[in-house]
């Protein structure tokens, strides 16, 4: 019992030090921002990168998600007459929940593997040591602009998903469940809140720092040679991926509970 | 103020230790470098040669003991005062250590631009100057790093490590994986450029005819202390197992290479 115990207690402090050395890391980072030297050129090109090329992969996933979304409400609510709601059920789910959580790990398999894979090889490869015996931080240098870009960058994304979704469920319900174009965007418009936007593009920037953060934290603390950076990019997609989750329940509470 | 007084050493190591775990790499250091001096530490692999440099470079923070450059402490030294220390430094890291992301030219610079915030017109003229003195043309400096063999890659970072012109140059391993003529290209280029810049360097290897041909001074670490040091031409003839030893490649001796069954 008393082993079983000290098991339990050696995890759990295991767990608080792990978390104080990433509170740590991320306050580094950003305390960095705080004086110069600032590197716009660098949080522009991560943007881009974060931003730009992610569109492919987030639109499509959003494209498919609200017409799956459309097909299988009406599939369900067809069974009470309620077929009316696809419309709202469509614009509300892909607002609040869908587009910034499917936005969210599609970034954590793109951006946050190649963040943790490129940081974690400039490790193993001496490019971190070599940075700071050129008088430069590596926690501003590196860090700090993927951090900024994944924070500023996810809600513009998840925007655009938004508009995306919406219109992947408008497409299924006008073509293949033949509702009127007009009734579906008045249905659409109707019940749709600011809110419902605004928490949706609140969790996308939060969701854009988790990613980012993981990505910059296991890369920078990869070890070991090759092996050790593939064990930084699924460590970094599979905890920005259990964080995103984790953290999207309790930001929907503080939003609607 | 005393005309006798002794030099302050340029760099300073007392009583140094560093642990990994249960295992520990430097068991108190003590080793010193004047004004300069040109430094090689030699010792097997995994006897904590670059643990020992990264310390004094302040990569790693040592367990114990002191680390003084021109009299003054490093260890636990703050943020930006390391900061500025650093600029004294230049260091030529075992694999070179090239971004690569960046051009040639953009890696010899990068210090300047981002360490010393100089203009990217004179930084790029200067970067271009440093390629020409370790032998490399204009062109090489557009090319990227991967672009470059493994001598090239050598002399563009020391290119970059000579680039602000530093006090004190740190050569990691600078001869490991070149051919012999290569090797001796890196030698005579390392010699004539210290000794023209006139800084003090402390080098690690485990090359004998690197460290015959570069050091004013060897010293030679085992299992985390300085079990010998002497004037390079001293290594012949002491009658100290360890450098005996390691000198003559010998299996026999006093170092113990741990070998693991499988």
């Amino acid at each position: 019992m008393i082993a079983f115990l000290a098991s339990v207690g050696a995890a759990f402090l295991a767990f608080l030090a792990a978390a104080g050395r990433l509170v740590m890391f991320a306050g580094g980072a950003l305390g960095a921002g705080l004086t110069p030297p600032y590197y716009p050129r660098l949080i522009l090109r991560q943007i881009v990168y974060v931003g730009y090329f992610s569109l492919p992969v987030v639109g499509l996933t959003a494209l498919f998600t609200g017409m799956v979304l459309a097909l299988q409400s009406y599939t369900g609510f067809a069974r009470f007459n309620a077929e009316g709601a696809i419309a709202t059920v469509v614009v509300l789910s892909v607002t609040r929940e869908l587009g910034p959580v499917i936005a969210g790990l599609m970034v954590a398999g793109r951006v946050g593997a190649a963040m943790a894979a490129e940081i974690g090889t400039m490790r193993v490869t001496d490019q971190i040591d070599a940075l700071t015996t050129l008088s430069t931080d590596p926690l501003r240098y590196l860090v700090l602009p993927r951090l900024l870009a994944g924070l500023l960058t996810l809600p513009a994304l998840v925007l655009v998903a938004d508009i995306i979704g919406v219109f992947g469920g408008f497409l299924v319900g006008t073509y293949k469940l033949n509702f009127n174009p007009a009734t579906y965007l008045t249905q659409t418009e109707q019940y749709l809140e600011t809110m419902d936007v605004v928490s949706g593009l609140v969790k996308a920037a939060v969701f854009g720092f988790i990613v980012a953060l993981m990505g910059c934290y296991h890369g920078y603390h990869s070890r070991g040679g090759a092996e050790g950076v593939g064990q930084a990019t699924t460590y970094a997609v599979v905890s920005a991926s259990i964080l995103i989750l984790l953290s999207n329940y309790f930001l929907t509470q503080a939003f609607f509970a | 103020m005393s005309s006798d007084a002794a030099p302050v050493a340029k760099i300073a190591v007392r009583g140094v230790e560093k642990s990994f775990g249960a295992k520990r790499v430097l068991d108190g250091v003590e080793i010193g470098c004047g004004a300069g001096e040109s430094l090689v530490i030699i010792g097997g692999s995994g006897t904590g040669k670059s643990v020992l440099i990264k310390c004094i470079l302040g990569l790693m923070r040592p367990d114990a003991g002191s680390i003084r450059i021109d009299g003054e402490e490093t260890v636990g030294m703050g943020r930006t005062t390391r900061a500025n220390l650093m600029l004294k430094f230049g260091m030529l890291f075992q694999g070179s250590a090239l971004f690569d992301s960046l051009s040639v030219w953009e890696n010899v610079a990068f210090g300047l631009i981002q360490g010393r915030g100089m203009p990217r017109q004179q930084a790029r003229e200067i970067a271009l100057q440093k390629l020409a003195a370790v032998g490399l043309g204009a062109e090489v400096g557009l090319l990227s790093p991967a672009e470059l063999s493994g001598g090239m890659q050598k002399r563009v970072a020391l290119a970059r490590a000579i680039a602000a012109e530093p006090e004190i140059l740190f050569f990691d391993e600078p001869t490991t994986g070149l051919d012999p003529i290569m090797a001796d290209v890196i030698n005579r280029l390392i010699t004539d450029l210290v000794r023209g810049l006139g800084v003090t360097t402390i080098s690690i290897t485990h090359d004998m005819v690197s460290a015959r041909k570069i050091a004013d001074r060897i010293a030679m670490l085992h299992k985390g202390r300085i079990v010998w040091q002497g004037p390079t031409a001293e290594i012949d003839r002491t009658d100290n197992p360890f450098v005996d030893q390691f000198v003559h490649g010998r299996a026999e001796g006093p170092i113990e290479m741990e070998v693991r069954a499988a």
